[in-house]
Parts: C-alpha cells; sequence; structure tokens
C-alpha cells in the first residue's frame, strides 16, 4: 500500500511541479510587462493595469481558477479548455499565471524604484546609454531587491498549486485526498505534505544561495 | 577666451522659476565657487550646465560651441550623451556602483567607451593603468579592489572624483562634495580638491565650505533666490561682500545657523 500511495502521490508531485514551472516561466516576464505598464507615462494605460492589478489581487485565486475554467463554457456557449488533464493543467497555468504576474509586477515595481535616481545620472554623466545603465548599473541592484520578496511569492505558489483540486487536477493534494474517498485512510493526505515540505525545502536553499551570491554589495 | 559661457539661464519646475536668469563666464583652468543657501538654485544651475537638467531657457557655449540654445530650435536629445562627456560630476551622495570594485567603478564607463573602437584590445590594458594611476593619486592604492561599503565616505568620494576624471571632462564639476561626509572626513576630500585646482583643473564647485571656498576657487558667486547676487574673486566676495543679502548669508554662516 505504501508504495501505490507513494508512486501516485509522486505523480501527483508531478502535476504539482507543471503548474509551478510553466507559471513561474509565463509569470516572471509577464510581471515585468506589467510592472512597466503600471508605471508607464500614458495615463490611461497606466489607470488599466492598476485596476486590473487591484482585481486580481482582490479576489481569491480559487474564485479566479474557477471562471477562468467554467466561464467560458458558461457564457461563450462552449468549453475552450479540453476536458483531459491538460485542459485542466492548462487552465490552472493560465489563472495562476496572470494571478501571479500582478504580485509580481508590484514586486518588480519597487525593485526598479528602489534603485537610487542618482545610480542613473552617474551613468548618464559618464557617457553610457540607457541599455548600459540599464544591464550594467541598474538590473543587478534590482534582482538584489526583488530576490527576498519573491522567494516569499515562489514559495506560496508552490502550496497554491493545490488550488487545482477545485477544477478536478490531478496535483498532489487531489492525490492524497483521493485515497480518503476510495481506501478511506487518511495518512496518504499527511504524507503529502512531506512532499510540500521537501519542494520547499530546496527552493529554500536554492534562494539562500542566490542571496548569499549577491550579499558581496549593499 | 571663457571655456564656458552660460547666458541667462531660466528654469522652471512646475511653474514655479528656479533660476531667474543666471549668466556667468568660466576661464579655462580656473576654479569656481557656488555659494548660497539651500534652495538658492545652486544646485539646479549645476545640473542645468552639465545636461541633467533641461534650463526652460538661455544658452551654453562650451570652448566655441553652441551645446544649447534656446532661442534655436536644437534638439535636446540630440548628442547629449556626447554633450554630457564634456563635464564630470561628482555627487553629494558619491553614486558608486555598489556591485563593483572602486577600481571598476572607474574603468567601467572608459571601457563601455572603447569597446565600440577598433583597437580595444589594446586600450585595455592601458584603460587598467590609467585608473590605477587615478586612485593612486587619490590616496587608495591600497583600496582598489574594495566595494563602495567598504570604504569610509570620504574614500568613496576619492573614488568618485576618480571615476569623474578616467573620461578626462573639460570641466569638473561637483555638487557639495562633502555635505554628506562626516565632519573629521570632510579634510581627505577638500585637499584632493586642493591638489586639482593647484594643477589648473577647471572646475565648478558648489559648496557650503566657505573657508574652502575662499582658499581653493579663482572665482566665488554668491547665489539667492535664482540669480547671482554677487561675483568676484574670494577675497572680495567672502571677506569684503558689498550687497546685504550676501552679508547677512556670511554672517549667518558664521554664527552656524546655516542649516
Amino acid at each position: 500500500m505504501f508504495w501505490t500511495v507513494t508512486l501516485t502521490l509522486l505523480k501527483g508531485l508531478l502535476t504539482t511541479f507543471e503548474i509551478f514551472a510553466y507559471t513561474l516561466l509565463i509569470a516572471l516576464p509577464l510581471g515585468l510587462v506589467f510592472a512597466f505598464a503600471s508605471m508607464s507615462r500614458f495615463a490611461p494605460l497606466r489607470g488599466l493595469m492598476n485596476v486590473i492589478i487591484w482585481i486580481i489581487r482582490g479576489t481569491p485565486l480559487m474564485l479566479q481558477l474557477i471562471i477562468i475554467f467554467y466561464g467560458p463554457g458558461l457564457w461563450l456557449g462552449h468549453n475552450i479548455w479540453s476536458g483531459d488533464e491538460a485542459g485542466r493543467i492548462l487552465a490552472t497555468v493560465v489563472a495562476f499565471s496572470f494571478n501571479y504576474a500582478c504580485y509580481f509586477s508590484v514586486i518588480f515595481r519597487g525593485g526598479i524604484q528602489g534603485v537610487p535616481k542618482g545610480q542613473r545620472e552617474a551613468g548618464q554623466m559618464l557617457g553610457m546609454t540607457k541599455s548600459q545603465i540599464f544591464f550594467k548599473v541598474t538590473l543587478l541592484q534590482m534582482v538584489k531587491r526583488v530576490v527576498p520578496p519573491m522567494s516569499n511569492e515562489i514559495i506560496t505558489l508552490v502550496k497554491d498549486t493545490s488550488l487545482a483540486r477545485i477544477i478536478a487536477a490531478y496535483e498532489l493534494t487531489f492525490s492524497g485526498y483521493s485515497f480518503m474517498k476510495s481506501d478511506g485512510i487518511t495518512w496518504p493526505l499527511f504524507y503529502t505534505g512531506l512532499f510540500y515540505l521537501l519542494f520547499v525545502g530546496i527552493l529554500t536553499l536554492i534562494f539562500g544561495k542566490i542571496e548569499k551570491k549577491l550579499d558581496y554589495f549593499q | 577666451m571663457a571655456i564656458l559661457q552660460v547666458n541667462d539661464i531660466h528654469k522652471c519646475f512646475d511653474g514655479t522659476e528656479v533660476l531667474k536668469g543666471v549668466s556667468f563666464e568660466l576661464e579655462s583652468g580656473n576654479a569656481l565657487a557656488i555659494i548660497g543657501s539651500s534652495g538658492s538654485g545652486k544646485t539646479t544651475l549645476l545640473r542645468c550646465i552639465n545636461f541633467l537638467e533641461k534650463p526652460t531657457s538661455g544658452s551654453i557655449v562650451l570652448k566655441g560651441e553652441s551645446l544649447f540654445d534656446s532661442s534655436a530650435a536644437d534638439d535636446w536629445e540630440k548628442d547629449l550623451r556626447r554633450k554630457r562627456l564634456h563635464f564630470g560630476m561628482v555627487f553629494q551622495n558619491f553614486n558608486l556602483f555598489p556591485q563593483y570594485t572602486a577600481l571598476e567603478n572607474v574603468m567601467l564607463a572608459p571601457d563601455l567607451l572603447a569597446k565600440k573602437e577598433p583597437d580595444y584590445r589594446s586600450k585595455k590594458a592601458l584603460i587598467r593603468e590609467n585608473a590605477e594611476e587615478l586612485l593612486d593619486r587619490m590616496g587608495l592604492k591600497e583600496r582598489m579592489s574594495h566595494y563602495p561599503h567598504q570604504l569610509s565616505g570620504g574614500q568613496q568620494q576619492r573614488v568618485a572624483i576618480a571615476r569623474a576624471l578616467a573620461l578626462q571632462p573639460d570641466i569638473l564639476c561637483f555638487d557639495e562634495p562633502t555635505s554628506a561626509l562626516d565632519p573629521e572626513l570632510t579634510g581627505e576630500v577638500l585637499r584632493v580638491i586642493r591638489t586639482l585646482a593647484e594643477n589648473h583643473t577647471t572646475m565648478i564647485i558648489v559648496t557650503h565650505e566657505m573657508a574652502f571656498a575662499r582658499d581653493v576657487a579663482d572665482r566665488v558667486i554668491f547665489m539667492d533666490e535664482g540669480v547671482i547676487v554677487e561675483e568676484g574673486d574670494p577675497a572680495s566676495v567672502i571677506d569684503h561682500p558689498t550687497k546685504e543679502r550676501t552679508k547677512q548669508f556670511l554672517t549667518r554662516y558664521r554664527e552656524g545657523n546655516i542649516e
């Protein structure tokens, strides 16, 4: 039984990891785009972006997931997501990416605005181009500022993947829960906790390494 | 002939006129000190001259070449980088790049400029040599591989001076270079600037250090409320001011009531 459970949970972990990885892959660049939009000199774009961020941060991720998965079928008359596992994961990734991009954008904005104006001016007085100033001067300082809050969000993302259960994607928590229904045993559910702890433990080590690497300057 | 001619510079921020028509000339090899209380417009003037701020109107001529003229329809953005390179800037807060060592801070800009040239490889060693020599002149031979946060304020400011000198600007500008320093650290920075003055580096120094301005500057400008109130050699402006506002300022300064 232990091996059956472990194998099933590993499969669930794979789905969890897929949701996690694809979400990061999309939400990181999208968050940067959102950050620039929310700082745009063009007021309508800035306003629109801030309203979107307000709505996404102001409503539960689970609600957004339900709307994105069931919404098209209810309002457009046909479901745009295929009913199989892949379709459910895709819908989850779309909802999560958009949600996390909004949170990331606020962190990125803080990182960009946190670099003192004098750094850019010093670069300008040294005859550097805009891109040289960005890549050679401000980027690394931004990254350093952004890593600690990002690690928080990314660790939260690991655990938020369990929300995908609501649209019946077979992620880790769902896999553990299924044994409660089919076999009447509860320990697999607690066993899933161990997988999350390991996952987050590895991430914590990685972020610790990155922070340490950037420790050489202030 | 003057190396720099500044004519009737006005600068408005959101409707508030900070500079109300400032004109002066600077001779090559001279050091000009700009004094005045906070909010008198002296820092804004400096930032307008070295193209960090766009003046609302006026003109700037450097070595006979018009760099800015609000009456002609010249494009501010055009050649902005090249125009700025005529000036070196030493900031109040140093603005060293924290992720680079002292040496890397000094080398970065010359290196980036040389990269576009064909004989970059041969130049690289020269750039490094030059940077090391500059830091040595600043008394920082033992500190070249230190990061800014490992240096004292005075040392950081001396690295910043070396960094500005590395591009061999026509005019070196200082914006209150000792205002962010602990009192016991101002001396080492002022000494370096004094040496530069003795070697006839063309400089504009915005400063609160009155004794220093009198010793080092060839000319002194006293500014108040966006205009030049008094201008002349240091002995006359600082020791024997003729205008009432200059006298008031200097009296308050001596009483230690400035800021």
